[in-house]
């Protein structure tokens, strides 16, 4: 067994125990943070099945960008927490079943496939001198997929308007510049000369 | 070299797992929503292996894709959470039920 094997199991058992705490925390807070492990060991389990760059951006986007926004969401609500475990031991039976099912039918159809040879044999290690996982992503993304890549980014506009239009609120009583009032303003709007006889001491 | 067999059971084991997940958690959406990004994760696995295993790099760009969407996915699920819990005072499953559906 080689070293990259050694840690690929070593970083697979780990990624399931995270994967256990996400879905059995009693705090969702602690859910969110064994879902960043999970995200921090698939990364590593990426980086030697030599996606590197995916396992960056697993990293930057992931861990980053959305666990922080589940973090910061989970706080700002003040949800009753013991209120929504109700019913975790009632469903627990029916959950681990379909899990059960789930995993023996997937290994099944491994296991089948394995036996018949029928896997594909695997390719050269890709890691020569001078290779970029990421230029050679690259080099796909902005030549063959340069329109799934352009689709993409209008994607992540309209999640940027959506969100924001979601959650955009206005409050009574707020104070706010009216900039169309200020600009359009005029000097006798503001000033008043007022004609009035000299007041001069007794 | 990582044998393709071993990377698909533990991306089946993920998934299976975020299944088990949705059901025990089914009350709290925040939980939802996180099963699901485990789920995108599990199938994000079998994708980054066969790429691996057949040396072609579309795999890998589909998982980009799929990182993208997942992305914008649950920042809009969190969005609707959050104008949900401003209504409601509540993000229980169970609760709605308005649309009657």
């Amino acid at each position: 067994m080689s070293i990259v094997e050694i840690l690929f199991y070593g970083f697979a058992a780990l990624l399931i125990v995270a994967a256990m705490g996400v879905i059995t925390a009693r705090n969702p807070v602690h859910c969110a943070l064994f879902l960043v492990w999970a995200f921090f060991n698939s990364a590593c389990i990426w980086l030697l099945m030599e996606a590197e760059f995916l396992a960056i951006v697993l990293m930057l986007v992931y861990v980053g960008a959305v666990m922080v926004l589940f973090l910061f969401v989970v706080m700002m609500l003040d949800v009753n927490i013991a209120k929504l475990r109700e019913g975790f031991t009632r469903y627990a039976p029916l959950g681990v079943l379909i899990a059960a099912l789930v995993v023996v039918e997937i290994g099944s159809v491994v296991w089948v496939k394995s036996l018949g040879g029928a896997a594909p044999e695997a390719t050269a290690s890709v890691a020569v001198e001078g290779y970029s996982n990421t230029r050679a992503l690259g080099e796909l993304l902005y030549t063959k997929y340069l329109y799934p890549f352009e689709l993409a980014a209008v994607l992540l506009l309209v999640a940027i308007v959506a969100a924001i239009a979601l959650t955009m609120r206005h409050r009574v009583g707020m104070k706010a510049q009216d900039i169309a009032g200020q600009v359009s303003v005029r000097a006798r709007d503001r000033v008043r000369v007022v004609k009035m006889p000299a007041e001069t001491e007794q | 070299m990582i044998p393709l067999h071993s990377v698909l059971l533990l991306a089946g084991l993920l998934f299976a797992l975020s299944v088990a997940g949705i059901f025990l958690n089914r009350k709290n959406v925040i939980l939802l929503l996180m099963c699901i990004e485990l789920m995108l994760l599990a199938v994000n696995f079998n994708f980054v292996a066969f790429a691996r295993q057949l040396g072609d790099l579309h795999g890998q760009l589909f998982v980009f894709f799929i990182m993208t969407v997942a992305a914008a996915e649950s920042a809009i699920g969190l969005a609707i959470l959050v104008v949900l819990f401003r209504e409601r005072r509540s993000i229980d499953v169970d609760e709605l039920d308005s649309m009657k559906g």
